[in-house]
């Protein structure tokens, strides 16, 4: 081997041929490496890692012997499961009528699902690339989907008329989520916009709106909402309940969107603006094809944080007296017949909201690595 | 201290009488900084001119009001006929005109290259996506990348990106081009394939403006060479007088200087 430390005695050195690339030492290879890396790096790692075995050992079996060895899982009441040890899932299927449609009537909750189906059809194409009309899909979820899923929903034309205070569960938070979601989403990124504008009048306005909306908690707004906008409003003028629940969520979510927005519009350098603006594109060309893209994608991690928590938020509802997912869990076990199974229900219930929320987490992971390959640098 | 150009023995004899820049007692302030004081400057179609000066003299700044990257507040820019005011659609036409080429390249780093090149013919100038494309590809082929056209600029080298950013301002057909210190950021080994494709573009005749320390480019394709100092132009002529008999004391110490390495 050549001497190239310069420490020797000749300290002219010439390399003629090239290392080639040899594979890593076997100790930090497969899955014995992987242990030793992850779980025996040192002694102390090592007591730690023999510990949480044993407190896995201590929880994790009576936790399966009771969710599903010694568990029920169907009856008419929680007289069947009198005598088990185990969990008393027979609500579960007793009730998952409400926990889904809520009070909708049992006849029509094929409209609920046809809404659900149809919701499907026009996010698929927003969601992935390998479908066509993204533009049309995304302009059609903000403008006429919600008018349809509403005629549906609503009814009235045809339909049998089923006023809001019969929709709850399942079906109420999807539609809480899905209407504030998706307007905050565009009202975050004006108002986003609206906070840097030169214009004084609109980032006067844009800051005063954020600032004013983040700085009262959404149970606030939804009172507001509820109790007082009709104090204001005029005689005979009263609009709807949940109207004016998604009003209050909406608005309340876009001035969290906007600074989410804001943090990735700070985050691109002034030179791609410039050089758009050089090329000759307007300001809203510029922000289009620009500046939205790049800062959206550094953002997705933080819109999906949003996201996430307003699904979940959405449950404060109940205290207006909206009959959401887990308002009708706390309603089911107050039924004689369930009575004293708060445990069955919330658990079911966390792991629809689980479902839903980990499933937006997925996706933005996913979306993440898909963005990233187009830009290595 | 205002240099008045009608007054220098410039040699224009393969320049037309065109005139496509006009500056007059131009003036501007960054808050209380007076950054460009009183410049006069008149820029001939297939003009080619590149300015020098320490950092901070206002080079930068003087090219970037051109297409109205930043704002004067006194006197009168005149660019291809269109004064630069407050009229939004003046300035959109002026910049339609002006191509303008970065230091830091500040390509669009989410679309491919061929999309960096064809965005503003499309958008700005409604041409149709496959004559824009077969117009993007004859400039990457003039800038010698026509091979990296679908891949993104994350993936190029400094200088290609710096080349793709000289054909995506050419894709929009300007009649006037500023540089705005085009090699400062490469490595020494790419500055040379942007320098070359700078020269070819010279030859075409297009009217350039150039802010670099590159003196060899200055000498070779320059018809003036402009000094600027404290927001100044402290002395302009051309090449062959300026780098062998500056004037100004100012102009002889900076030449000594960036030439002595």
């Amino acid at each position: 081997m050549a001497d190239t430390t310069g420490s020797g005695a000749n300290r002219a050195f010439v390399r003629t041929e090239t290392l080639p690339q040899a594979p890593p030492p076997l100790s930090t290879r497969g899955w014995i490496g992987w242990l030793r890396e992850n779980l025996f790096s040192s002694p102390l790692n090592a007591a730690l890692t023999i510990g949480a075995l044993y407190v896995l050992y201590l929880f994790v079996p009576p936790l399966i012997e009771w969710a599903i060895i010694e568990a029920v899982w169907t009856g008419a009441s929680n007289a069947d499961c009198k005598g088990h040890d185990g969990a008393c899932w027979a609500i579960v299927p007793a009730r998952f009528g409400q926990f889904i449609y809520g009070f909708y009537p049992e006849a029509e909750r094929w409209r609920a699902d046809l809404v659900f189906i149809l919701f499907c059809i026009n996010v698929a194409p927003i969601l992935s690339d390998r479908l066509p009309g993204r533009t049309f899909a995304a302009l059609f979820i903000v403008s006429g989907f919600p008018i349809v899923a509403g005629l549906i929903l609503f009814g009235g034309i045809g339909l049998e008329a089923v006023p809001t205070d019969r929709w709850g569960g399942l079906l109420l938070t999807l539609v809480l989520a899905v209407v504030s979601i998706l307007f905050s989403l565009p009202l975050g990124i004006l108002l986003a916009l609206g906070r840097r504008s030169e214009m004084p009048i609109v980032s006067t306005f844009s800051i005063a709106f954020i600032e004013l909306c983040r700085a009262v908690p959404l149970i606030t707004v939804l009172f507001m909402a509820s109790f007082m906008l009709p104090l204001f409003l005029p005689e005979g003028v009263n609009f709807n309940e949940l109207l004016r629940a998604l009003i209050g969520v909406t608005i309340f979510a876009s001035a969290y969107m906007a600074e989410v927005v804001r943090g990735g519009l700070q985050a691109l350098p002034k030179g791609q603006t410039e050089a758009a603006q050089a090329l000759g594109l307007t300001y809203w060309q510029a922000m289009r094809l620009i500046i939205m893209p790049q800062a959206l994608k550094i953002v997705i991690p933080g819109i999906v944080n949003t996201f996430i928590s307003l699904f979940k938020d959405t449950s404060l509802v109940s205290i207006i007296g909206l009959f959401d997912l887990l308002l009708v869990a706390k309603a089911s076990v107050t039924d004689p017949k369930w009575l004293g199974l708060e445990h069955e229900a919330y658990i079911f219930t966390a792991l629809l909201y689980f479902v839903f929320c980990f499933g937006m987490s997925r996706y933005s992971l996913w979306l993440e690595g898909k963005l990233n390959t187009e830009r290595r640098d | 201290m205002s240099a008045d150009i009608e007054t220098q023995a410039v040699d224009r004899s393969d320049l037309s009488d065109e005139v496509m820049i006009q500056i007059t007692g131009m003036n501007k302030w960054f808050g209380d900084f007076h950054v460009l004081r009183d410049i006069n400057l008149t820029v001939f179609q297939g003009e080619r001119i590149v300015i020098c000066g320490p950092s901070g003299s206002g080079k930068s700044t003087l090219i970037r009001c051109i297409n109205r990257l930043e704002e004067h507040q006194q006197g009168q820019i005149i660019v291809d006929n269109v004064e630069l005011t407050n009229d939004l659609k003046q300035i959109d036409q002026v910049r339609r005109e002006v191509g303008m080429v970065f230091q830091h390249f500040n390509l669009f780093p989410h679309l491919t290259v061929l999309e960096n090149c064809t965005l503003a013919p499309i958008w700005v100038r409604d041409t149709p996506k496959v004559d824009a494309e077969q117009a993007a590809m004859e400039y990457l082929a003039r800038v010698k990348i026509p091979e990296q056209a679908e891949k993104y600029p994350g993936q190029l080298s400094g200088g290609q990106q710096q080349r793709v950013a000289i054909a995506r301002s050419l894709c929009m057909n300007p009649k006037i081009m500023l540089f705005d210190e085009p090699t400062s950021a490469l490595d020494p080994e790419m500055i040379k394939e942007v320098l070359d494709v700078m020269v070819d573009l010279a030859e075409t005749g297009m009217t350039m403006i150039v802010v670099s320390h590159e003196m060899g480019f200055a000498r070779q394709v320059a018809h003036r060479v402009i000094f600027m100092d404290d927001g100044q132009v402290v002395e302009q002529n051309e090449p062959e007088e300026f780098f062998n008999n500056p004037q100004s004391d100012r102009t002889k110490l900076f030449l000594s200087q960036i030439l002595s390495h």
